[in-house]
């Protein structure tokens, strides 16, 4: 209770204005408000006694033929608390050599160690070793993913926690499932495939999903029989380490798993252009993601799966449940500090009942509590990082420049630590700087519009495809939309609903392939076809 | 002939006891209606157990199928997400897997199995078996059509319903567990009917199951006989399939039940005369320990059992003498002791079948190689030498019908067509072995052989993964792998019509 009264919101007009908050806001203040027009207050986090997050810092040192080791150069990075901007831990700094380190114990892991030569049904049992010893230090690790990543501690602890330790049984389940086919050639022969590991894989992951990224990447690539060098964001370096020392307790034999903390012009790109890694997974930005296509190209042509940016668009239909709409619509952009990749950033609605969604879905984001991510029923922390929060008031103002409409937040939350109180924006156009970039952060926009045809061309104007939403009771509708959206997932009545069993990735320039689900066991199998003549066949 | 164990022992093995003798239904354990118990006779050793297990008739397995029906069509089970369900199985391993001992020793009561086999392999791998189909709970995935006009179509692969599982008495822990573990995972609800022989590891795993939090009515076990609990289930209007293991003989019957009551959805797992071809460039030595061990493993009482070896010409001096050599050596004795390789046949019957199938091996001209006779062990218990024949042709008895004991075939072939005519020619086609290290007869054979399984360089080589059933009389439908999910599946098709596609 106290938690939800202390870091209500506070709109833009008064933010200047506003020092040190008392304790009074009601959550259902901001249901009054026009932008600028009504009284708010606020206390900001940081004004507040934080939690002392219940959890040390044992691993910073990368994890490399499983031994945890300093940087070659002995070099450190510091890493921070986002809701101070403070310092919390310095971090070995990999780079090149580290990376070559990495490579050549996860080669040799390969070429020579137990992992790949081992039954699928020993590797499964290590994995669900692994996913018990997780769930044993469940509130831990999701302490230390908020304190690192400024998460609410409730969705770590809650939902992504128990999403990592979900994807990892269902991979386990998949190691003794890897079927190849046999073949029916045209000729007398037989023919087989046999679904090979692909090697060394090169793994790189952003900071806004640590641990579930971690997941996606890690859970089919070892259930295949690969083995993994891992290069995690410079943000967010901890919770991996201490997983990876997790997988060590449960049985994984050392070089299996590599984990190398450091920036992406150099630990990343040595990994992307490893002459020894087979295979490459890249989860960040379009820009990077390029970048890594390229140095995957230049060098050995290692195959790349790419999970890159979106700007995804959330239509609500004029037959829609407005009030189920606003709610999830609210969801799919404010989650995770808006920090999503497949965030619902464009949030088209039919003019019938335009007017009332914006009503509500501002309502919504005045109610939305802003705070220490530590504080039960805090709902959004702060961003990332002073670059990412910068970045993201650059956009609001640009937004207000272009004459969008703010229905509410604006700018910053508090005056410590990264916060940004939730935005709004209504009267949205398609050419606007807001309506094209992915903003990475608590800003929505809103688009009104008329029919279905003019829906779907606009939702699909984008160089993005990653997801979409469709909020409609009519099954045609649904049925049209869904085919007609250029994008990886499209939620019907429904958002972010994530399983370890269903496929993501992007269309056009958010991504190439699929992770998660079945789709995800190819990202990391070789194919070899093996033909032998047949004499005398019984049958063809 | 057939040295054997100590046959005054006084086991090591602590004879556990009996905790669960009444069948259980929804939940709970409970006496039968009739109140009849059945009286059963613990491995025959030095000394007779008798205990009386609950005897059900057709009333007790209404109820038992009532109970499933309710759980079905109501209960959680089928509405859990899959992954949910491989948790509880999870679980439910876990169970087995701190059980062990007191498993495998009912199972060594009730069957006369070697304690240390029972132990060390049939029970903690069918805590395997369920962890595999654990981990397809979550996987059951339908399609999506590609339709010929504007129409979206996909499939759901559904739960097929209350399941009835009827299994022998050989492998009650294997084979409880081939059946009621893709079963479990599909989201099904089932009746088990274990063999009147061996009903106590299978009340025990009934216990588990509920330990483990599998819902009451889920997983029910009747014990009983065949032409009454089993004839019940066959012929029940609220089954929607049943999966039977058995003899051919039976499976008619089971199948006849099924067509004249609700056509309910019939897989069988039937008889075999398994051939095993040992060509000419076998390794000896190999070639001998995979016959051998074809034959005699588990006594002969195994539905894939190599009853039938064909060697070729070349080889065929050597490796008779080299079987002949170590069937000699092979232990028989007292399934308790570890030394010992054979334990006693199950009951009486199949052991006076057994005597008689010699009798007959011998009148129809066959050369008995070694073997041949009872073995006498403090003059009791059913157990029977390793037998060898030689000179069988196709036509004698000993070559045509499933013996299931450890009597073995021999015969003689020249080229590989005559093997493969030889070998075909049986009205079984559950498993074959071949032997030989040149690639295209072992791939020519393999496709020619009217066999669901061909073992190449090995025997009995087994997977969770690897799916098992009969060609031709030996059955129809096949258990482990993915395809014994698909035996507890429906499948429906959904279509609707499309509108403005942008792709069809």
């Amino acid at each position: 209770m106290a938690a939800r009264r202390l870091s209500s919101l506070l709109s833009r007009s008064l933010a200047a204005s506003s020092s040190s908050g008392s304790a009074s806001l009601l959550s259902s203040l901001g249901r009054s408000s026009g932008c600028g027009k009504s009284i708010h207050r606020f206390s900001t986090a940081a004004a507040e006694e934080l939690i002392i997050p219940p959890v040390q810092i044992n691993y910073t040192q990368n994890l490399i033929n499983g031994q945890f080791v300093d940087a070659v150069s002995g070099k450190t990075f510091p890493t921070y608390d986002p809701r101070t901007g403070e310092v919390i831990a310095h971090v070995a700094e990999g780079d090149a050599e580290d990376i070559n380190l990495a490579v050549a114990a996860a080669r040799k892991a390969f070429d020579e160690g137990p992992w790949p030569r081992m039954t699928a049904y020993e590797r499964s049992r290590i994995l669900l070793r692994f996913a018990d010893l997780v769930e044993k230090h469940n509130d831990e690790l999701a302490a230390l993913e908020t304190w690192n990543n400024g998460k609410p501690y409730e969705q770590a602890a809650k939902s992504e926690l128990p999403l990592l330790i979900r994807l990892f049984h269902y991979y386990a389940g998949w190691a003794d499932k890897i079927h190849g086919l046999t073949v029916p050639a045209d000729g007398d022969y037989h023919v087989q495939t046999l679904h090979e590991p692909i090697g060394v894989a090169g793994q790189i992951i952003p900071w806004n999903f640590p641990l579930v990224m971690f997941a996606w990447k890690v859970g089919p690539a070892l259930a295949c029989g690969n083995t993994i060098v891992l290069k995690t964001a410079e943000q967010t370096p901890l919770t991996a380490l201490f997983v990876a020392k997790l997988f060590h307790e449960a049985g994984l034999p050392p070089g299996v798993l590599n984990i190398v903390s450091g920036y992406g012009p150099t630990a990343g790109a040595a990994l992307a252009s490893h002459m020894d890694v087979d295979k490459l997974a890249f989860t960040g930005s379009t820009d990077t993601g390029k970048i890594v296509l390229e140095l995957a190209a230049r060098s050995n042509l290692k195959p790349v799966t790419l999970e890159l940016g979106g700007k995804s668009p959330f239509i609500v239909c004029e037959d829609a449940d407005v009030d189920k709409a606003v709610e999830l619509a609210h969801f799919a952009l404010f989650f995770n500090q808006g920090q999503c990749c497949c965030a619902g950033s464009r949030t088209y609605v039919h003019e019938r009942v335009h007017d009332e969604f914006i009503e509500k879905a501002k309502a919504r984001a005045v109610r939305r509590v802003v705070g220490d991510p530590f504080k039960k029923g805090v709902e959004q922390g702060p961003q990332i990082d002073s670059e990412q929060f910068e970045k993201v008031l650059r956009y609001i103002r640009s937004g207000i420049k272009s004459n969008a409409t703010l229905e509410c937040g604006g700018d910053r939350f508090g005056s410590k630590g990264y916060f940004i109180q939730p935005t709004v924006f209504s009267n949205v156009q398609d050419d606007m700087l807001i309506a094209q970039d992915e903003i990475f952060g608590p800003v929505q926009s809103i688009f009104k519009f008329k029919d279905l045809d003019e829906v779907i061309r606009r939702a699909n104007a984008t160089r993005y495809g990653l997801a979409a939403g469709v909020f409609t009771k009519n099954l045609d509708t649904a049925n049209t939309l869904t085919r007609a959206l250029r994008a990886g997932t499209v939620w019907v009545n429904c958002f972010d609903v994530f399983d370890a069993a269903i496929p993501f990735g992007g269309y056009k320039m958010s991504g190439i392939g699929r992770e998660k689900g079945i789709y995800s066991l190819n990202n990391y199998l070789q194919v070899k076809a093996v033909i032998t003549p047949l004499k005398k066949a019984a049958w063809l | 002939m057939g040295s054997h164990g100590n046959d005054n022992l006084e086991s090591s093995v602590k004879i556990p006891t009996i905790k669960f003798t009444k069948l259980f239904v929804n939940g709970e354990f409970v006496d039968s209606i009739s109140g009849f118990n059945l009286s059963l006779s613990l491995c025959d050793r030095s000394i007779s157990m008798f205990l009386l297990v609950c005897h059900v008739d057709k009333e007790d397995v209404d109820l038992a199928v009532n109970a499933a029906r309710h759980a079905f069509d109501d209960g959680p089970w089928p509405r859990m997400p899959g992954s949910e369900r491989a948790k509880r199985m999870m679980k439910f391993a876990d169970l087995i897997d701190q059980n062990v001992e007191e498993l495998a020793a009912l199972d060594t009561l009730d069957a006369g199995k070697l304690f240390s086999m029972g132990k060390a392999v049939d029970i903690p791998s069918s805590a395997d078996t369920l962890r595999y189909y654990a981990g397809a709970a979550d996987k059951i995935h339908g399609d999506v059509l590609k339709m010929s006009r504007e129409f979206h179509a996909y499939t759901l692969h559904e739960p097929i319903g209350v399941v009835g599982h009827i299994i022998p008495w050989n492998f009650p822990t294997t084979l409880f567990f081939l059946k009621v573990s893709p079963a479990l995972a599909a989201g099904c609800t089932m009746i088990v009917k274990p063999a009147e022989q061996t009903p106590l590891s299978a009340l025990y795993y009934a216990h588990l199951a509920k330990l483990a939090g599998i819902p009451d009515g889920v997983l029910n076990v009747v014990t009983g006989f065949g032409p009454t609990a089993g004839a019940a289930i066959c012929s029940h209007m609220d089954i929607d399939a049943v999966s039977f293991t058995g003899s051919t003989e039976v499976g008619r019957i089971v199948m006849k039940a099924a067509a004249e009551s609700n056509l309910k959805v019939v897989s069988l797992e039937l008889g075999g005369k398994s051939p095993l071809i040992i060509f000419d460039d076998a390794d000896v030595d190999m070639a001998a320990q995979l016959a051998l061990i074809g034959i005699l493993y588990n006594k002969g009482e195994i539905c894939v059992a190599s009853s039938r070896v064909y060697v070729q010409e070349g080889i065929y001096d050597k490796l008779v003498k080299k079987l002949v050599e170590m069937a000699k050596a092979w232990v028989v004795g007292d399934p308790f002791d570890p030394k010992v390789q054979q334990g006693p046949q199950v009951d009486k019957e199949q052991f006076d079948k057994i005597l008689t199938y010699i009798e007959h091996g011998k009148r129809e001209g066959a050369t008995l190689l070694t073997g041949g006779k009872p073995l006498a062990l403090g003059g009791k218990g059913y157990y029977v030498e390793p037998t060898i024949f030689a000179e069988v042709k196709e036509d004698m008895l000993i070559a045509k019908d499933e013996i299931f004991g450890p009597v073995l075939a021999l015969a003689k072939f020249k080229t590989i067509d005559e093997a493969i005519k030889r070998a075909n020619s049986t009205r079984y086609g559950l498993a074959a072995g071949i032997v030989t290290k040149d690639l295209d007869v072992a791939n020519t054979v393999s496709r020619s052989l009217r066999a669901g399984t061909i073992w190449i360089n090995c025997y009995f080589a087994f997977g969770n993964d690897c799916p098992f059933g009969g060609y031709k009389m030996s059955g129809f439908g096949k258990d482990s792998g993915l395809e014994a999910l698909h035996k507890y599946l429906q499948v429906k098709s959904v279509v609707t019509p499309l509108y403005n596609s942008p792709w069809l």
